[in-house]
């Protein structure tokens, strides 16, 4: 155990460098320098040269990456010199709202999603099962905005149930509480969850289903409320682990598109409208902290399964 | 990737030919063609994405002529002469709706050549590597499939503007470390097996063993991939468009004529928002479900020889 825990810390360690030279590199080639936001427009090219030089801007790459690493190990991920503030504070004002969207939203979808799953597999082939999985399918290939629209289109304005963007407060206590203008965000991202979720569950079930210790648990005349409890769905939740842990990321950089359409002041909408300005240390600092979320969600993923799953800590 | 087949092999398939009469040996890929064949929802996905096909490239000189914009006729709804009405520039819905798709088919396609050629490549020599070179590969692929790609590729386009090549090339750049991965897989299991053994005994270089023996086998790995990265690459290019950053004006996109569409919603022009959207679906679904169906038919191929 401890030895296989060593070799994955390892790995992700090296991805994690990998990613950060990544970023680095694309920052270097995308925005090698503030100078003209700190200029501004007309700076002539010597004014540039001699900033450039004395913030260190023109050393090697390799100082520049040492330089930013230290940085960003230091919890500096960067100067937005268009707002004016410091990327880090930005996603300090921020990183509740959209944690508290996705958070709501993950757990909706596991407790949904771990019985429809079932419920899929035990009466797989039948009309109910028919009828979800076509659900499913179409979700599934639906691109997540549109799903936003059809919502906006008929409950917020056919039918003016809700509101039609999130919340528009900064405190955290009148975002939970604002049911009009979050339910429709919420909604939307447990449904395209749910796509995949109940699909997974569905199908680690029935695998689970074709065991020999379910056929036993039967054998032996076990009320079948009891297979299902305490055979099938412990045994069948063991791949949900994986997909918990690699749903990690989208706590705080799964929104984006979500948080856009909504209007939803998040991460995500951050992202956004750094786009339309393009406000590239925010960009990639985002970009850099889904990639470090992704790496840690897969990490947590493979741990968690080895603790919750005896059979594969032989490995 | 989707995992939306059916989990449990057909029933059929169990049961032995009836009759007891055997037909023609079959070979690998005349078998998969027709487990193939035999999946109706396999054919409804070749018929839809056929059919979206002729739709683009050719609905345009059966239907209406070359696109033009009338500012006299802006926002009109369904009717004679525009059965799918006009957008607020007076462009005819259904005639933008068949010049916007080529951009999406083009770039699904093209960033799913770009990431399967590269995936092969790359997985094909890490795999006859092994050692520290394979390991380094691999890292690689560990560190970009870590990067959220839409992220990067909304970056960039706003960096460099979006044209239909650069769209598929940076798609490209994230799409190829699966295939990456699953032809390395291959690799590893097909190297130990005789006729590798044999053609390197006969002398074959690591290029003719990759070229002849290698890639050709793991050729199913790569299709089944490549059909569901078509259907991601779609996907992007929407909500690139969507989000106002994709292809502009002289290019039509399906994602920006949703992103012209919503801002009429509370209008009720449910014709610049909705065939747009049933589009994308049909396109993304009937390729996912040619996916699915590839994957079982070149398993069934796998396991039966």
């Amino acid at each position: 155990m401890s030895a296989y825990l060593i070799r994955r810390s390892a790995t992700a360690i090296v991805v994690l460098f990998g990613v950060s030279v990544f970023i680095f590199l694309m920052l270097h080639v995308i925005y090698p320098t503030p100078a003209i936001d700190v200029l501004g427009p007309h700076a002539n090219k010597f004014s540039i040269a001699q900033w450039n030089r004395q913030h260190g801007f023109d050393d090697p790459w390799v100082v520049q990456y040492l330089r930013y690493i230290n940085q960003v190990l230091h919890g500096n991920l960067g100067y937005s010199y268009k707002l004016n503030q410091s990327v880090a504070s930005l996603f300090h004002e921020r990183w509740e709202r959209s944690a508290w969207l996705s958070g709501v939203t993950l757990v909706l979808s596991i407790v949904i999603a771990v019985p429809l799953g079932i419920y899929q597999a035990i009466r797989r082939n039948t009309l109910g099962d028919g009828i979800l999985t076509t659900g499913a399918f179409v979700t599934y290939a639906m691109p997540d905005f549109f799903l936003y629209l059809i919502a906006i289109d008929l409950l917020a304005i056919s039918f003016p149930i809700f509101s039609f963007e999130g919340p528009q407060t900064t405190s955290m206590i009148s975002i939970i509480f604002d049911f009009r203008a979050m339910t429709l965000p919420i909604v939307c991202l447990t449904l395209l969850n749910l796509a995949g979720y109940s699909r997974y569950m569905r199908s680690a079930a029935i695998d689970t289903l074709a065991q020999d210790y379910i056929k036993a648990a039967r054998a032996k005349g076990l009320p079948e409320r009891l297979v299902l409890l305490r055979h099938l769905v412990r045994n069948a939740f063991l791949p949900m682990i994986t997909l918990i842990g690699l749903s990690i990321p989208d706590l705080l950089a799964g929104n984006l598109i979500c948080e856009a359409v909504f209007n939803f002041p998040g991460l995500g909408l951050l992202f956004y409208n750094s786009l339309g300005n393009a406000d590239y240390p925010i960009l990639l600092a985002y970009t850099l902290v889904g990639a470090v979320l992704v790496v840690v969600g897969n990490f947590v993923a493979d741990i968690a399964l080895t603790v919750a799953d005896p059979r594969i800590r032989l490995v | 990737m989707t995992n939306l087949g059916s989990a449990l092999p057909p029933p059929e398939l169990a049961r032995a030919p009836e009759g007891g009469a055997i037909g023609p040996i079959q070979t690998g890929w005349r078998l998969a063609a027709r487990e193939f064949a035999q999946n109706k929802l396999a054919l409804v996905g070749l018929v839809v994405l056929v059919f979206f096909v002729l739709f683009c490239y050719l609905g345009p000189f059966v239907y209406h002529g070359p696109l033009s914009s009338n500012l006299e006729s802006t926002n009109l709804p369904p009717g004679a002469g525009h059965p799918l009405g006009t957008d607020n520039q007076g462009f005819d819905v259904l005639e933008e709706l068949m010049i916007g798709g080529r951009a999406a088919l083009e770039i699904g396609f093209l960033s799913a050549v770009i990431g399967m050629v590269w995936g092969a490549v790359w997985g094909a020599v890490s795999g006859l590597a092994g050692g520290l070179l394979d390991g380094f590969l691999m890292r690689i692929v560990d560190v970009l499939l870590s990067i959220p790609f839409l992220f990067v590729v909304l970056i960039v386009a706003v960096r460099y503007g979006a044209s239909v090549l650069g769209l598929s090339i940076i798609i490209g750049i994230f799409t190829w470390q699966v295939p990456a991965r699953l032809v390395r897989g291959e690799v590893l299991t097909l190297r130990v097996r005789d006729f590798v053994s044999a053609a390197r005994a006969a002398g074959a270089g690591w290029f003719r063993l990759t070229n002849r023996h290698l890639l050709p086998n793991s050729l199913g790995v790569i299709i089944v991939t490549a059909t569901f990265s078509v259907a991601d690459a779609i996907l992007a290019v929407a909500t690139l468009g969507f989000l106002g950053f994709g292809l502009q004006f002289p290019t039509f996109d399906w994602g920006d004529m949703l992103n012209n569409g919503i801002s009429y919603l509370q209008d009720g022009y449910w014709w610049q928002v909705y065939p747009v959207g049933i589009c994308i679906i049909a396109v993304v679904m009937a390729c996912n479900l040619l996916g699915d169906a590839l994957r079982d038919a070149l398993d069934v191929r796998l396991r039966r020889r």
